[in-house]
């Protein structure tokens, strides 16, 4: 056994299946998402290949639901890559927040990890608080399941065209928000937390009003990581 | 700057979307290993990485109709009695087809 820095990760096959298999419940949600996706993308005039090709190089439903209205006879590339650039943009946050134990892997595998980063899977990764070794096991992992079930939901609305047309009607627009909100509460937060997140929940609203579409996740973590900077010190050591 | 929706040309567009995504994926660690992580840098991660959630969160509740705003009250409920994340969103949405069943 080798004993190194407790919070370093390791990417073994063993933490990647047990990724996949916690990742799997909601997956399964993800399929619908991806049908709905996969749908939409035809009607806007996509092929099917082109619209698989696009879930599984791109990967990110918001961004791809995002600029679907700009794909027609002409492509604006500015407004594409912008857009997909800042809906993304929570990517480099997330990312950040995820070095400290990334660290340790040698540099081609921490660059491909976080190729599947979303925020299913980085919040599961986040939340894991009593085993921190398992983290990039469930980072990778769910990714891979994620990604599985993206693919396969895309497929599935390529092929039947429509399928669940109002997912509202049965809560699931819901379900990621809620899995969201158990991830943020599951990591066990002190109560400290409440204040940085305070501040970043009126940042996020300030900038919903005030600032360009896609802003406000971006500057409501850096409104809540500047408030935990200024705290009095009273984290305890992790 | 416009691609033609040639198969070449949307081929070409989503390969540049999918770059533009990865580097965001990849930006975050390829920064915080070009900077020194002391203590404050360390507060700062640590406080915004959970705010990312809040911030994502937040409009979801703000901007969303009743449905959803029981949702995430319902979630939030089962979570701190349970601390178990699937009852948790088995509750939320349960609660919002309910209420949209309701409440038509």
């Amino acid at each position: 056994m080798t004993t190194s820095d407790p919070d370093s990760l390791r990417l073994d096959r063993a933490g990647i299946l047990l990724g996949i298999r916690r990742m799997a419940p909601l997956s399964l949600f993800v399929i619908v998402f991806g049908l709905a996706f996969g749908v939409a993308a035809l009607q806007q005039g996509l092929s099917g290949l082109e619209t698989l090709l696009m879930s599984g190089l791109v990967f990110a439903g918001a961004a791809q639901f995002g600029t679907l209205e700009l794909w027609g006879p002409q492509i604006p590339l500015v407004p594409l890559i912008a857009i997909t650039f800042a809906i993304n943009a929570r990517h480099l946050l997330m990312g950040a927040s995820l070095y400290p134990s990334l660290r340790d892997l040698p540099t081609a595998s921490r660059y491909l990890s976080v190729a599947v980063l979303s925020d299913a899977n980085w919040a599961m990764a986040m939340a894991e608080r009593r085993h921190p070794t398992q983290r990039l096991g469930i980072l990778v992992g769910g990714g891979i399941a994620l990604w599985l079930a993206w693919m396969l939901g895309t497929s599935l609305g390529v092929i039947f065209g429509s399928g669940i047309t109002d997912p509202e009607r049965f809560g699931l627009d819901a379900i990621m928000g809620c899995f969201l909100l158990a991830m943020l509460v599951g990591g066990r937060p002190a109560p400290w937390v409440l204040v940085p997140w305070s501040a970043a929940a009126l940042a996020a609203l300030a900038a919903m009003a005030w600032l360009p579409p896609h802003s406000h996740v971006i500057v409501g973590a850096l409104a809540g990581g500047i408030t935990g900077l200024l705290l009095p010190r009273k984290e305890p050591a992790s | 700057m416009t691609l033609p929706a040639s198969t070449l040309g949307v081929i070409a567009a989503i390969a540049l979307m999918a770059l533009a995504t990865y580097l965001t994926r990849a930006g975050g660690i390829f920064v915080m290993s070009r900077v020194p992580i002391g203590p404050k840098v360390e507060r700062f991660i640590n406080a915004m990485a959970s705010s990312v959630l809040v911030a994502v969160i937040t409009p979801m509740a703000v901007n969303g109709d009743w449905g959803a705003r029981l949702a995430l009250a319902a979630t939030l409920a089962v979570m701190l009695l349970l601390h178990k994340p699937l009852p948790a969103i088995g509750a939320g949405i349960l609660t919002a087809a309910l209420w949209r069943f309701l409440v038509p």
